[in-house]
């Protein structure tokens, strides 16, 4: 495929000369600008663009997202390095920082594409344009070659990083590095045919393993500057709070504090588009333990805010009275829902209530910043690295290309990081101390100052005709959007808690969602997955509802929904289209795999559960038993297509962790709150699920597709826990209806 | 020019030796003048700058900081500098040997690519290394008694790499 490259792309695609030879394409930043030309050999760590081939052909190969463990960095690499035909071997991955310089008028103008760790996008954007990067080295390098052999460029073929002529004389690209950029860059690229790929579709391992096992890989929470202070603060345990008395005397006795700041009162303008930052008492000191006891020996009294944080069972308790009033927003009304059920033969109820959940990322957020009047630079784990961009800028008041933000691999994300309350407070107090400031959160405070998944409740009723056909389906979901106070007007903020081409809509003629608004101060935001990560519970523990009712076998009345295959519109991110043959094909593939016609053991039950989240299609298939009150997973398997898969291995893996990751979840997460405080304050009353109380594998079924990739790192998550749900049903015919499934079940053992 | 006075190499006179607590870490001895009560955690990483011992929780319930004092598998951040007087610790970056070849457990991890965000791995490779010191084959109920958290799921990897590092391990030993 040949495709000739617009502006948009061309500017990827500076070629650049050195002195020692290395063939750079992509884009120079400042720092490289910055940079002597003899030097840039050597200066790996301020490269900023996609590609240097060194003389001794080493290829490095800059990854543009940030790495929070959804393997971007290896799958990004591969996709250049497929079109170069690069030696893999001779492959060196760096993280890039955020590109970006100045537009000219003091406006940012982003030089990297896409950025982020947002939405499983990041395989995708890379397919779009970073193919091209690597097509264009490899036409540089071709070109560089004809001249040398002088032969047509056309009759020269490439691999492993060789240009070879027809007649089998070879160069290495590093023996071509020097000429090919002198070469101006192409107009035009080709793309290889995917049936000559040799990386993509091809396990490879991570790029930082060997950096991992041995301690040498920098997260951002083990990076200093020179003289930098370790902060800490203590935020009002109150969403919305204030100071209202502080004695600091004897914390700063304590040596090696060196700064007591106050940060009074919520701002609510900080930081850009998300939640207040906390009131607080920061304490800077020399090291990270002096810190944490100076803190602890500051004596504080909060002032609560204008609105309590309300736990789960608060927001439930008026749940009735509130469905039977209008909801905040109709969402999507097809046919006529209440002509259905007066015309039904029977109809199946029931309601499902979902648990706020934190985070609990392994790194805490953290942030290291150094601001000085003339350049920032910050060291933090980001998803949204603009976004950490725009409160850097908006705190210093500097211009784009003074703003340095690096992308260091990130101890998991999971949403978290979309917000950037920590870089807000680092760059805050590195302003004000005026040195170096390296924020550190501890666990409990991640605990206490999460923005976490809300609570949500879903009030289903189907409608059922003589034939168990499902005529009706009315979906009353109530939670606390998560866009509250991020900028959205009211008749938008059900945007984040409801997709309204999710199935079954489309399969059922008289369909109807509602939202209703509930209200918290507890913040809330993004969670693996989204809103897919708790609405595909309500959807597939129903749909097994309905076949319990009407005597049908789960698996048989998930099919006769889905019906014959077709492609229904779907506006949300994923479409345009949702092609149900896809999922029935996932679907059937997990049964089969955990023998969903074979017989089963006394005690044990399957549960099936399928979901499409992201343009990637997902089933479940869950085998367990329950005795004497314990709960044992025994057998797991997960079936996706994903369209194309770039990396198997790194894909694999994303599916088994977010399959354990939506499990341990449910089994027992969740966050309570009492007299408007966060109750849990670590691990011990939030307890992510140990390797004993997880299945031992999971089977991944991979379905081989040519369609564009759609990600990966969050499509296993939403049907994991259904799947348990059912599972358990089948196993005890206990119907579990609240998440987390452990206390519920046991209550109605 | 100004000229300094000559001071023969056998007067050259040190600064008195100062009182602390002595650790070898890692084969390298190192003498720990602060404070007592300082853990073990923050002294590798504030002070030593081995940041392969993670930072990851308050109550001792994660796993990320786990470390190996005389042996035997502890939470560097449950364990003050003042209990540590001439302790042996091992962290991560002790694994692999003075010439940078790889503990059968390393190795294994990148063989089964035993990764994801890779924040607990290291703390996983230490557990499982006293797994293996004490369980040279392993069972899988052996293995799930590593209480090391991930929320990235990666326990089936590591369950499969502590296995491979076994077979090795126990070939090496029958060398």
């Amino acid at each position: 495929m040949s495709r000739a490259l617009d502006a948009e792309r061309r500017r990827f695609l500076k070629v650049l000369g050195t002195a020692s030879g290395a063939l750079i394409v992509g884009v120079p930043l400042r720092a490289l600008a910055d940079t002597p030309d003899e030097l840039l050999g050597q200066v790996v760590l301020q490269l900023s663009t996609y590609v240097r081939i060194e003389a001794d052909g080493t290829i490095a190969i800059g990854a543009r997202d940030p790495e929070i463990g959804q393997g971007i960095r290896t799958s990004e690499a591969r996709i250049v390095a497929e079109e170069m035909d690069a030696d893999w071997l001779r492959v060196r991955v760096l993280p890039l920082a955020l590109g970006v310089t100045d537009d000219g008028n003091g406006e940012p103008n982003w030089t990297l594409g896409h950025q982020e760790a947002r939405g499983s996008t990041g395989v995708p954007a890379a397919w779009n344009d970073l193919r091209d990067v690597g097509a264009a080295a490899r036409a540089l390098l071709v070109q560089a070659a004809a001249q040398r052999f002088g032969v047509a460029a056309s009759s020269l073929r490439t691999n492993l990083s060789q240009v070879i002529t027809a007649d089998g004389r070879k160069l290495d690209y590093g023996d071509l590095a020097a000429d090919a950029s002198l070469l101006p860059a192409p107009q035009r690229v080709v793309l290889k045919d995917s049936s000559r790929f040799r990386l993509i579709g091809q396990d490879a391992g991570d790029v930082d393993a060997r950096d991992i096992v041995t301690g040498a890989q920098r997260y951002a929470i083990d990076q200093w500057f020179a003289g930098t202070l370790v902060a800490v603060i203590a935020r009002c345990p109150y969403p919305g709070g204030s100071l209202k008395k502080l004695d600091n005397t004897q914390t700063r006795a304590i040596k090696g504090v060196e700064q007591v700041l106050v940060l009074p009162r919520p701002n609510p303008a900080l930081p850009l588009g998300t939640r207040p930052l906390a009131a607080g008492v920061a304490v800077l000191a020399a090291d990270t333990w002096t810190a944490l006891r100076a803190r602890d020996a500051l004596v504080i009294e909060w002032n609560t805010g204008k609105q309590i944080a309300l736990g789960d069972d608060a927001l439930a308790a008026p749940l009735d009275a509130r469905f039977d009033s209008a909801p905040t927003t109709m969402v999507r009304n097809d046919g006529d829902v209440d002509h259905a059920r007066r015309l039904a033969h029977r109809a199946v109820q029931a309601r499902y209530e979902i648990a706020t959940v934190a985070h609990a990322e392994l790194e805490p957020p953290n942030c290291l910043a150094r601001i000085e009047d003339d350049r920032a630079r910050i060291v933090a784990p980001l998803q949204n690295p603009r976004g950490a961009f725009d409160v850097v800028r908006r705190l210093t008041g500097l211009l784009p290309s003074q703003i340095d933000v690096q992308l260091p691999r990130s101890g998991g994300g999971f949403g978290r990081r979309l917000d950037n309350d920590h870089v807000a407070e680092a760059v805050l107090l590195a302003k004000a101390a005026r040195k170096p400031v390296k924020l550190i959160w501890t666990q409990a405070d991640a605990f206490a100052h999460d923005c976490y998944r809300p609570f949500v409740v879903h009030d289903l009723t189907a409608s059922l005709d003589r034939k168990n056909t499902i005529t009706g389906w009315r979906q009353r979901i109530a939670s606390t959007s998560r866009l509250v106070g991020r900028g959205e007007p009211a008749d938008r903020l059900w945007l984040s808690e409801v997709h309204p081409d999710d199935l079954p809509a489309g399969l059922i003629p008289n369909l109807q969602r509602e939202w209703f608004a509930l209200d918290s101060a507890l913040p809330r935001g993004n969670w693996r997955a989204g809103a897919h990560g708790v609405n595909a519970f309500a959807m597939q523990v129903f749909l097994d509802e309905i076949a319990h009712a009407t005597k049908q076998d789960p698996l048989q009345l998930r099919l006769d929904l889905l019906g014959v295959p077709q492609q229904l519109p779907y506006r949300g991110h994923g479409g345009p289209v949702l092609d149900t043959g896809r999922l029935a094909g996932v679907l059937k593939l997990a049964a089969d795999a955990i023998g969903w016609t074979k017989a089963r053991r006394d005690g044990h039950g399957i549960g099936l559960a399928f979901h499409f989240t992201y343009g990637g299609y997902v089933a479940h298939a869950l085998e367990v038993s329950v005795t004497v009150g314990k709960l044992t997973i025994h057998d797991a398997v997960v079936a996706a297509d994903l369209g194309r898969i770039v990396n198997p291995l790194g894909a694999r893996a994303a599916l088994v962790g977010a399959t354990l990751d939506g499990l341990s979840t449910a089994l027992d997460l969740s966050i309570t709150v009492k007299n408007g405080r966060i109750e849990q304050q670590g691990f011990h009353e939030y307890p992510l699920a140990t390797m004993a109380q997880l299945p031992r594998d999971v089977q991944v079924i991979l379905v081989p597709a040519q369609t564009t990739p759609a990600g990966a790192f969050e499509m296993g998550l939403p049907s994991a826990a259904p799947a348990l749900a059912n599972a358990i049903f089948a196993a005890t015919t206990v119907r579990v209806r609240k998440l987390p499934i452990l206390p519920e079940l046991m209550r109605l053992l | 020019m100004a000229r300094f006075p000559q001071i023969p190499p056998g007067h050259l006179v040190g600064e008195p030796t100062r009182p602390g607590i002595d650790v070898t870490v890692n084969g390298e001895r190192f003498r720990h003048t602060g404070d007592p009560a300082l853990p073990l955690l923050w002294y590798l990483r504030d002070v030593l700058r081995l940041t392969g011992c993670k930072y990851g929780c308050d109550d001792a319930s994660c796993g990320t900081c786990s470390v190996l004092i005389d042996g035997k598998l502890a939470r560097a951040c449950e364990s003050p500098m003042s209990q540590l007087a001439g302790s042996k610790i091992t962290t991560v970056e002790g694994l692999a040997d003075a010439n940078g070849n790889l503990h059968p457990l390393q190795q294994a991890w990148i063989d089964e690519d035993a990764i994801l965000c890779g924040y607990c791995q290291p703390g996983m490779l230490i557990a499982a290394l006293d797994l293996l010191m004490r369980k040279p084959s392993p069972t899988d109920d052996d293995i799930d008694t590593i209480g090391n958290l991930c929320r990235c799921g990666s326990y089936p990897r590591v369950r499969r790499a502590v296995k491979r590092a076994a077979i090795v391990m126990t070939k090496d030993a029958h060398k």
